[in-house]
């Protein structure tokens, strides 16, 4: 009776070989780089000799360093663009996509659709940084647009200003985005039940009303996962500022990301640096802690 | 009861003639939408119309207009002085090694994990999804110096093996969840016929596998063809960088002349654009999971 149990056990220990490649990397590329960035974060260090130990100084000059705080304000003003206006658009175009067009010119019309909306989501970020640094250009499309019409005297410098800068990485963050909420949202839809549809229409239910009392309600779960998920994004956002503006003009659009590699690789303030990218990985971790829980919650109930 | 079973088999033939009497509404609503598809593929069009477009005719007609002949001059030069070649080169090289290597790390951790049900499956889960989640910037550094010092900076092997790593951690996650309700039956009747968990795991589980394991690899590729930060701070020279690199050190160069800033651009998009039309389906699949990178 003992044996074959023995055996067993072993056995299931032996699955444990499996993990050795996958544990050994994640521990060398990325748990040890963590552990040693939040080391850094306590020194002084140029990126060559011993790293100096300086305690807290880093976390207390980040509290008085308007770059810092700018850029954190600058993040907060993307959650705008990363996450509020994508949802809203990505719900209204999915409701209308899901239950006017598929119903009216059939599944692959708005399959089209949500296709379409969803290219710019996967093009390398800087190519699309590229096409539209060009656009946004003083003598780039829209200043020739705006010319055409009339309107010359509204055209701008539009990524060189500082006043206008952050409104048109805006824009162009927005052009990313609403794809992304679009597939999940009408990912979702797919499992409402269409008779739910039918019904309210019974009762006289115009398409605005079936959207606010049916649609979102049941979409909760998405749009819960969707705005945690763009959360997390516009805590990271990177290479569109590096492509279009550099942070610039005049840190009109600096972002913690940007600020920590301008600290790594240009002013060489490695623990200065450091330390930004641990704030940033704490505010990370804390949204991403209650995305996992609502995840293992759905799978639960499912 | 019978009453409501009456009015919704009547409501059908209603529905559907209250559609057709609102004809106009559903025209409306479709030049709507379609005006907003033209206005997010708009600046594709203009990408695609000005790279085949020469100077003259740019300088002469301007952006908007469709090119009077087609001059492949700006992405020739484009393509040249970006050695584009060898661009394509090294992102299809690296996002392929990635590929392989980082589904069969998933798929080893997944084996361990929904197969054999290791303890401590759940932890290890969260550990490597929360290690993926944080910000790139955290562990850039320490990264650099770590390739510094064995000598993998500017190496493409650096960057295969920290992407490996980084995706396979999606991949864990997304595998074992498949692999928890593989059947039992199929391992235990391979156990009785005396294979060994190696030989399961290749003859049994990957074969049945197969799909999830394409659509998993499919995901890591275009992922890392799209990466950014990493590939930047350890490809430093010309010959070493990625498609997405090139773009982001183009900015600003080219600005003098508008056609080959279309050209770069057009260039830069097309690999990743005619992936998704091959992979649109599979793709469309992965989009939370990708997200939260």
């Amino acid at each position: 009776m003992a044996t074959p149990n023995t055996a067993s056990t072993e056995d299931k220990r032996s699955y444990y070989l499996y993990l050795i490649p996958g544990v050994l990397g994640f521990c060398a590329i990325v748990l040890l780089p963590q552990i040693a960035n939040l080391a850094l974060s306590f020194t002084a260090w140029k990126g060559v000799g011993i790293p100096r130990f300086v305690g807290l100084q880093n976390y207390e000059r980040m509290l008085s360093d308007g770059q810092f705080w700018g850029s954190m304000s600058h993040t907060l003003l993307f959650v705008i663009s990363m996450t509020i206006i994508p949802v809203v658009f990505g719900l209204v175009l999915a409701a209308l996509l899901f239950d006017y067009i598929r119903d009216q010119f059939g599944e692959t019309v708005s399959s089209l659709f949500r296709a379409a909306f969803y290219l710019p989501q996967i093009l390398p970020i800087t190519a699309a940084g590229v096409l539209w640094g060009w656009i946004f250009n003083p003598v780039g499309v829209i200043n020739i647009i705006l010319k055409g019409v009339g309107l010359g005297a509204l055209s701008q410098n539009w990524l060189g200003d500082a006043t206008y800068a952050l409104p048109a990485v805006s824009l162009v963050i927005v052009w990313i985005q609403v794809g992304y909420c679009l597939v999940v949202f009408m990912a979702g839809l797919s499992r409402i039940d269409p008779a739910l549809y039918e019904a309210a229409e019974l009762d006289g239910a115009g398409w605005w009303q079936r959207l606010v009392t049916i649609t979102i309600p049941l979409l909760a779960p998405e749009i819960f996962v969707v705005v945690l998920t763009t959360l997390i994004a516009a805590l990271k956002v990177f290479a569109p500022i590096f492509v279009l503006t550099a942070g610039g003009p005049d840190n009109a659009t600096l972002v913690p990301s940007y600020l920590t590699y301008y600290h790594f690789f240009t002013t060489q303030r490695v623990g200065y640096g450091a330390a930004i990218a641990v704030v940033q990985t704490i505010l990370t971790i804390g949204l991403a802690v209650i995305f996992l829980r609502f995840q293992s919650r759905q799978a639960g109930r499912e | 009861m019978a009453d409501t079973t009456l009015t919704s088999v009547a409501a059908v033939p209603h529905a559907v003639h209250d559609y057709r009497r609102h004809g106009t509404g559903r025209w409306f609503v479709l030049a709507l939408l379609s005006f907003l598809l033209l206005l997010v593929l708009f600046p594709f069009f203009l990408a695609l119309s000005n790279s085949v477009k020469s100077s003259v005719d740019y300088a002469m007609n301007g952006p908007l207009s469709l090119p009077t002949a087609l001059d492949f001059s700006a992405l020739v030069k484009f393509w040249n002085l970006a050695d584009f070649s060898r661009k394509l080169l090294n992102s299809a090289i690296i996002s392929l090694a990635v590929a392989v290597v980082g589904v069969t790390i998933s798929l080893l951790n997944a084996y361990a994990i929904g197969i054999g049900k290791v303890r401590g499956s759940r932890v290890i889960l969260v550990v490597l999804l929360l290690g993926i989640m944080v910000p790139q910037e955290s562990i850039i550094y320490p990264l650099y110096y770590m390739a510094k010092a064995t000598g993998l900076y500017d190496t493409q092997l650096a960057v295969i093996i920290i992407f490996a790593v980084i995706q396979s951690a999606f991949g864990t996650y997304l595998l074992s969840s498949v692999l928890s309700s593989f059947p039992r039956e199929i391992i235990e009747a391979a156990e009785m016929d005396g294979a060994n968990r190696w030989q399961i795991l290749w003859q049994v589980v990957v074969p049945v596998l197969r799909p999830s394991l394409m659509v998993v690899g499919t995901f890591f590729f275009i992922w890392t063809w799209n990466e950014f930060l990493i590939p930047l701070v350890m490809l430093v020279s010309n010959n070493n960088q990625t498609v997405s690199v090139a773009m982001g050190l183009t900015r600003g160069q080219n600005m003098s002349d508008p056609t080959l800033q279309a050209a770069a651009s057009l260039l830069g998009m097309a690999p990743t654009l005619i992936f998704f039309l091959i992979f649109q389906r599979t793709l469309t699949r992965g989009v939370v999971v990708g997200a939260v990178k």
